[in-house]
């Protein structure tokens, strides 16, 4: 059993989590995930390490409440437990000196952006985050990513409750068009990924995204997580999460996303009618 | 369970000339519907009477039949006399889960194919027997099962990597040694295939949990939630957590895809993840479990070994109106066990055989069919089986919403990558000697891992060897 000890809502529907597993916050490096079941007949679901201690031997993360799993980790308070906690896997994210970096983190993407973001300042690159949200009440972490050492902070919401009235890829067009920009990051909605990925392709800025197909095991053992890099299958939990966002077949990760989706709305409908909270 | 007694004074064994005593089963229909155990076991009648019809042969050939050399005569000789707790020592000292082996060895290749009857007529039902008698054990209450003696405690410390059938025989052997074992796994559940792969209605879980916990008895610890390579490493199980010896018995479980055009759409699954959604996620209670499984009306599997019949078979339990297993050779080719391919036939499966897959067509990201070619057989290849070669112009279409392929499985790179000086196969599988040891000093192999997707039993026989080289080799370092 895994103790949950730390527990803060980001907003309506996002939350963020910290439990104790000494031995995964040994571990974990930016741009890996980890893999949970809430309970004894939970589904096992990957999420990203938002942040960790290894002195202190916790990691966090942050989830945004979309179906029964998210929904039932919602629940639990600190002093519950979770049934179990595997990690850290996936392969962490390439950090190096790459010079002039953006970080787009679009919705709860903000929460693996963060790490990612941490991690490229801290080995000396020159970083702009772009966050996008669709409202202001949506928008996380902005603190927390104004507390690091950037070279700008830029936000977006769909609406202009916040920062810029545009979405992610206007920013990040203007900076791939002023020649400031040596790589991007996108993570965040896969829509969002594709959009930022086509634009960064105009101008050959490489472009990295953190993928998130469907995953049962997260370690190699089904391929339900598959996705295609330049017409090659790789499986998105051994091989990524992290890909050459000009070689991702967005199309078929959309697609292959979609295959629960009735049985997850089921679910949802089922768990969200026993235990009569609101949403 | 009720004892029949043995006639007194003990006779002379006098080999009864009866056919072979089918063992019963629930009838298709009904197990079609359900994930209940298709088989049911022999009563003790029916053990005694199977019994009676073995030769008791002063050399006994079935024995070298069996890889790991159990002393068949001698357990059936006890069923024989109804002495059936010695009966399952003799087992246990050759084999730590007799009533999984009982249930899914391929006998017919291994001791029933060298047992004398066999040349006339029908062999003697050794694993049903072994089933039976493993069934017996599993029945008393603790006290009375049998408890292979732990060793006195040696204050060695070994880490066993994966709790499939490999690491548990390996852990087993270690605490008869006295050696302090660990296993991590990295699921969430022990067992390995055991529990993830094979199926409910073939291997009821509640055997391998109680095999398991007769493991814990014994002073096994087990941890799960732990993948060596990402968790703790190979090496730091060796230095930080102050193991003196490392078993890898990590199986063989990354899918092989056939790389044909459509393999990503929606509908198309890796055995290993439609029955892992199945077994260990328990897909068939959804939405009381919570993880989903697509349930299609049309399924082709493709494949002919015993995934694949696992696989056909769950897929009809979880209501597909047709199910065709799809296969490149003819039946006779079919690695499956031959008692699963008679049970997939009566639960009405549709055999496609010598028929070759080209293509998964689908429409808006869905399966729609299976493209085949027909194929036929031609001279023997290098497995001694005639190779399949196509039939020019004999692309059909198979009308499918589901496409489940079972072409085997390969090593999982998780663990090696992180051992550098762990010596690995072109094949990414690690190389091991007879007695499990690899190119890392104190780092032992066994099973799938080693030999690319085998048995239970060939894994508990490498496990179990393991074992004892460990303990020549902790013999031999000074603390
Ligand atoms: C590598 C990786 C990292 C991720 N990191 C985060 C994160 O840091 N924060 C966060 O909020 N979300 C993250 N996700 C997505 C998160 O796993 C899903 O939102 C979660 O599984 C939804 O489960 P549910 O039961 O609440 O919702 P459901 O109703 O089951 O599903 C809602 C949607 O979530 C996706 N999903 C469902 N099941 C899975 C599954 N087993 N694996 C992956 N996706 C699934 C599907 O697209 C689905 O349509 C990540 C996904 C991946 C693959
Ligand atoms: C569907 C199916 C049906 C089968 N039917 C039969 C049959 O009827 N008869 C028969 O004899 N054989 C059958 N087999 C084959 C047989 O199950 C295997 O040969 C056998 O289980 C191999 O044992 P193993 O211990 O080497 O590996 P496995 O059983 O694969 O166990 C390996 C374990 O290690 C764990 N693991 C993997 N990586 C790590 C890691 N990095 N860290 C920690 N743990 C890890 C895995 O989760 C797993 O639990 C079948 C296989 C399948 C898939
Ligand atoms: S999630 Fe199973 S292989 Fe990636």
């Amino acid at each position: 059993m895994f103790p949950v000890v730390y527990k803060r809502q980001l907003s309506e529907s996002v939350f963020e989590m910290g439990v104790e597993a000494p031995a995964i916050a040994h571990k974990a490096k930016a741009g890996q995930f980890l893999m949970l079941r809430v309970d004894e007949n939970g589904e096992r679901i990957p999420l990203t390490f938002s942040d960790w201690s290894a002195e202190e031997g916790w990691i966090r993360f942050i989830f945004m409440r979309v179906g029964k799993t998210t929904h039932k980790l919602s629940h639990l308070e600190v002093g519950d437990s979770l049934a179990d906690v595997v990690g850290p896997l996936g392969v962490p994210t390439h950090v190096e000196d790459l010079g002039r970096v953006a970080v787009v983190g679009g919705g709860v993407g903000a929460a693996v952006a963060y790490p990612v973001a941490r991690a490229m300042a801290a080995a000396g690159n020159e970083v702009t985050v772009i966050l996008g949200a669709r409202n202001e009440e949506l928008l996380i972490l902005e603190d927390e990513f104004k507390a690091l050492s950037l070279k700008e902070l830029i936000v977006c919401t769909d609406d202009g409750s916040a920062g810029r009235k545009d979405l992610v890829t206007a920013p990040l067009k203007e900076l791939c068009a002023a020649g400031a920009l040596d790589h991007a990051m996108a993570i965040g909605p896969v829509i969002m990924m594709k959009f930022c990925s086509a634009t960064t392709k105009e101008y050959s800025v490489p472009t990295t995204v953190s993928l998130n197909p469907i995953m049962v095991d997260g370690t190699g053992m089904c391929g339900a997580c598959r996705v295609s890099i330049d017409g090659e299958t790789k499986f998105g939990c051994v091989d990524g999460p992290d890909f050459d966002g000009h070689a991702v077949d967005f199309e078929e990760l959309m697609s292959r996303q979609r295959v629960y989706v009735d049985d997850e709305r089921l679910a949802d409908a089922e768990y969200s009618r026993e235990c009569r909270c609101h949403t | 369970m009720s004892h029949i007694e043995a006639p007194d004074p003990k006779p002379r064994h006098r080999p009864s000339r009866g056919p072979r005593t089918e063992m019963p089963a629930r009838p298709a229909e009904e197990r079609a519907r359900d994930f209940d155990e298709v088989n049911l076991g022999y009563s003790e009648e029916q053990a005694i009477a199977e019994a009676e019809r073995c030769l008791q042969c002063k050399n006994a050939t079935c024995i070298e039949g069996c890889p790991v050399n159990i002393d068949i005569k001698s357990f059936i000789g006890h069923i024989i006399n109804r002495e059936y707790a010695e009966g399952v020592a003799v087992l246990k000292e050759r084999n730590a889960l007799p009533a999984v082996c009982g249930r899914v060895c391929p006998q017919e290749e291994q001791c029933e194919a060298s047992c004398v009857l066999g040349k006339k007529g029908e062999p003697v039902a050794i694993g049903r027997l072994e089933r039976w008698l493993g069934d017996f054990d599993l029945a008393c209450d603790l006290e009375g099962r049998c408890k292979p003696e732990v060793g006195e405690d040696t204050g060695f410390k070994v880490a066993v990597v994966g709790s499939g059938p490999a690491g548990l025989a390996c852990a087993g052997e270690l605490r008869r040694f006295g050696h302090a074992v660990t296993v991590f796994e990295s699921l969430h559940a022990l067992g390995g295939v055991l529990t993830y792969g094979i199926p409910e209605f073939r291997l009821p879980k509640s055997i391998v949990q109680a095999e398991i916990e007769m493991l814990a008895i014994m002073g096994v610890e087990f941890v799960k939630d732990i993948v060596v390579g990402a968790t703790y490493t190979v090496d730091e199980l060796m230095t930080e957590q102050g193991y003196d010896a490392v078993f890898v018995g990590n199986g063989a479980g990354l899918p092989v895809f056939l790389g044909i055009p459509g393999e990503n759409l929606n509908g198309v699954y890796s055995a290993n993840e439609f029955l892992t959604r199945v077994n260990l996620m328990k897909g068939y209670e959804f939405p009381k479990a919570d993880t989903p499984v697509w349930r299609g009306r049309k399924v082709a599997v493709i494949g002919g070994g015993n995934v694949a019949m696992d696989a056909a078979r769950t897929a009809k339990r979880l209501g597909a109106e047709e199910v065709f297993l799809v296969y490149r050779r003819s039946e006779e080719e079919m690695p499956a066990r031959r008692e699963e391919v008679h049970h997939a036939r009566e639960e009405g499966i549709e055999f496609k055989m010598l028929c070759s897959p080209s293509e998964v067509v689908g429409k808006d990201g869905w399966a729609t069919g299976l493209v085949t070619t027909r194929m036929e057989l031609g001279e023997p290849d290098d497995s001694g089986r005639r190779a399949p070669v196509c039939v020019m112009d004999s692309e059909f279409t198979i009308d499918c919403d589901t496409v489940i392929v079972a072409v085997g499985t390969r090593a999982n790179p998780l663990l090696p990558k992180t051992t550098p000086d762990l010596e690995l196969t072109s094949r990414g599988y690690i190389v091991a000697n007879d007695h499990g040891a690899t190119s890392k000093p104190g780092v032992f192999a066994g099973g799938d891992i080693v030999t690319g997707s085998a048995t239970v039993i060939l894994a508990m026989g490498a496990g179990k060897r393991s074992a004892q080289a460990i303990d020549r080799w902790l013999a031999g370092t000074s603390r």
